[in-house]
């Protein structure tokens, strides 16, 4: 069936009914072009709402300690509980399943001196994973690492905003700054898209500050990452076995709710995720509607194109087309013109996206841009119910005698 | 090559049963130029279109050059009428986007003849009927005579075994109608098969066997003195 005669026949057809070709052609490209502007302006949404929201990593558990409330197993209440790295070592042992990184983190104020400049700073002891915790981005340099943390290091890496306080404008890397009354080598310097106060910190090996503070094993809090793909229920699970665990390790009571504290941001994560289902939704909704209309608007001229032609096809069957070369030079047309049209409204579609690129910004939508696969899909799907919208009334005219499809009207 | 026995045909119209062909009997031999007459309502159209395979009977039994036409499904019946009829209509029923000549070749095309091949023998078919020069015209661009006469050489052109004539001269002047007669004649001068349906006597008599219906049934099949056409063609 896939002759060059056909496709000649087709062609043929195609190019002497302009204003029918670019009606149902038309309306195939503005369904699609639509579609994509819509879904590309509905990711654009998504992204800022990403970027307003999402500036923390949300897959994480900020574990502190706390004063008991309740004597247990010999203990008395109002017992201080301390972390230490034999706390690090443990989760990292037993729940090595679910986990993505354990960090510890000692914060810490100090006057963080270059030359004639100085300043009050908080610190934070850190282990390498902590820049996953707060999506800290590396401007320049490098970021606290493991070889830092063995060697306890007086290495730090300070934020976009100590490095404008105190150095001017020129660059703090490998210069060395006075913390505290110690020299630390500056290795990088960061930026946080949590904001300025987020860039006034400064980040040092925890070992360094252990060994420091009279060679301590204490940490202040542990930031516990888990694996996304446990999802919510995941995590909340999660965080009771933790805290069950913390607990036992540490002899508090199961029923006491002060020994310690685990700030569980997956709560968070969900109402974000779920915020962003919703913009989901709505945008699905709106560039489905608009696809249904064009499979509508594409049903509704085949079924047009269809009847026009009936007594077309009445003569062709007359003639000796068999009912399946009348549905074939319909569907095959209806199919032709509904993947180049759509493709071409693909491209538009892509095209003014990119076009547009940053420039509705103010309006909230940031990077607009539609998964290839998705606008590819779209216009599969469109040109399926294309070819459908043509052989329903194909095949009804085909089946059709000739004989009363050539009656005079 | 037409072998006609006891067929019936009716209609549902609403709750009626108008019954349209009372038992037919009829024969035509190769080379034979029939006239098929009657009064409107009479069931010569009904008899033609199920001659041409282009609708069914109810009862009785057709046989077509040796083949029995029976049990017909639609893509069956495209191929026989694709290999063995040919249709003349009354309102020519060209297809208005394509050419003259595009128009006499697609018969050739659903017999899956190469492109190349089917164009000559287009041209050669128009020029049968004298309208080589029309033949890259659009049918908006040809008259009545000329139209007919497109679909006359569209209708010859699969070299068919029977053609089928349906009030061919309805919608044309007498002068053009004896123009179309004529073409006619000269085929049938060639040997084929021709039936004509009309109801103007003067076209009847043009052809060499009249057959008259009346209410469903033939009431009269006589041989006739044919008149030439072109004695009233200049």
């Amino acid at each position: 069936m896939f002759n060059r005669d056909l496709w000649k026949e087709i062609f043929d057809t195609i190019l002497k009914n302009k204003l029918r070709t670019f009606l149902s052609g038309f309306t195939v490209a503005l369904g699609i072009l639509i579609f994509v502007v819509l879904f590309g302006f509905g990711n654009g949404l998504k992204n800022t709402f990403n970027e307003f929201f999402n500036d923390d990593a949300t897959n994480t558990f900020f574990l502190f300690p706390g004063r008991t409330s309740k004597p247990y197993k010999g203990y008395k209440s109002e017992r201080r509980i301390e972390f230490d790295n034999s706390d690090l070592a443990d989760i990292q042992k037993n729940f090595d399943p679910f986990l993505l990184y354990v960090t510890p983190r000692i914060s810490r104020g100090a006057v963080v001196k270059y030359n004639n400049e100085s300043n009050n700073y908080s610190i934070r002891g850190v282990a390498p994973a902590h820049q996953f915790a707060e999506q800290t981005i590396i401007m320049f340099g490098r970021y606290i690492n493991q070889e830092d943390i063995r060697s306890r290091s007086k290495n730090a890496v300070i934020g976009r905003m100590v490095e404008k306080d105190l150095f001017k404008g020129a660059s703090a890397l490998g210069a060395y700054i006075d913390v505290g009354g110690l020299a630390y080598k500056v290795v990088g310097v960061f930026q946080d898209e949590g904001g300025d106060n987020e860039e006034r910190l400064i980040y040092t090996p925890y070992t360094t500050t252990q060994l420091i503070e009279k060679n301590t094993d204490k940490v202040d809090q542990i930031i516990v990452g888990f694996k996304p793909e446990i999802g919510y229920a995941g995590a909340m699970a999660f965080e009771k076995s933790l805290g069950t665990f913390i607990r036992e390790k540490k002899y508090i009571s199961p029923s006491d709710p002060n020994g310690i504290f685990i700030r569980n941001v997956a709560d968070q994560l969900k109402q974000n995720q779920q915020f962003a289902t919703v913009l989901q939704i709505i945008v699905s909704f709106f560039s489905i509607g608009t696809l249904i209309a064009g499979i509508i608007g594409i049903s509704n001229i085949m079924v047009f194109v269809v009847k026009e032609r009936t007594k077309e096809l009445g003569i062709r069957k007359a003639l000796g087309a068999t009912p399946r070369q009348v549905i074939n030079t319909i569907l095959f047309e209806s199919i032709f013109i509904t993947t180049l049209s759509g493709f071409i409204g693909m491209v538009v579609g892509i095209s003014i996206l990119t076009a547009l690129g940053e420039t509705l910004e103010d309006y909230f939508i940031k990077n607009p841009y539609v998964d290839t696969g998705v606008a590819i899909g779209a216009t599969i799907v469109l040109i399926i119910f294309g070819g459908i919208a043509g052989y329903i009334p194909a095949k009804k005219a085909a089946d059709i005698k000739p004989i009363i499809a050539l009656r005079d009207e | 090559m037409i072998e006609i026995k006891d067929l019936h045909k009716s209609y549902q119209m609403g709750s009626n049963t108008l019954h349209v062909l009372k038992g037919i009997n009829f024969n035509v031999e190769a080379g034979e130029l029939v006239a098929i007459m009657g009064s409107s309502g009479s069931g010569k159209s009904t008899l033609l279109n199920i001659l041409g395979m282009l609708d069914v009977a109810d009862t009785g039994s057709y046989v077509l050059d040796g083949v029995p036409i029976e049990n017909m499904n639609e893509t069956k019946a495209a191929q026989y009428r694709n290999k063995f009829l040919g249709f003349v209509f009354q309102s020519f029923n060209l297809i208005n986007y394509k050419t003259a000549q595009e128009n006499v070749a697609l018969p050739l095309y659903y017999q899956r003849v190469s492109r190349k091949v089917r164009n000559e023998k287009a041209l050669e078919y128009l020029d049968q009927v004298g309208l080589k020069p029309w033949a890259t015209h659009l049918p908006s661009e040809l008259s009545g005579g000329q139209k007919q006469r497109v679909a006359i050489a569209r209708a010859m052109a699969a070299e068919p075994k029977v053609l089928l004539a349906d009030e061919p001269t309805g919608a044309l002047d007498s002068k053009t109608s004896y123009e179309v007669m004529d073409l006619i004649q000269q085929i049938n001068d060639k040997g084929n098969t021709i039936l004509v349906v009309t109801h103007e006597p003067d076209i009847a008599e043009m052809c060499k066997r009249v057959v008259i219906l009346k209410d469903g049934v033939i009431v009269e099949d006589k041989k006739v003195n044919q008149k030439r056409a072109s004695a009233y063609v200049q």
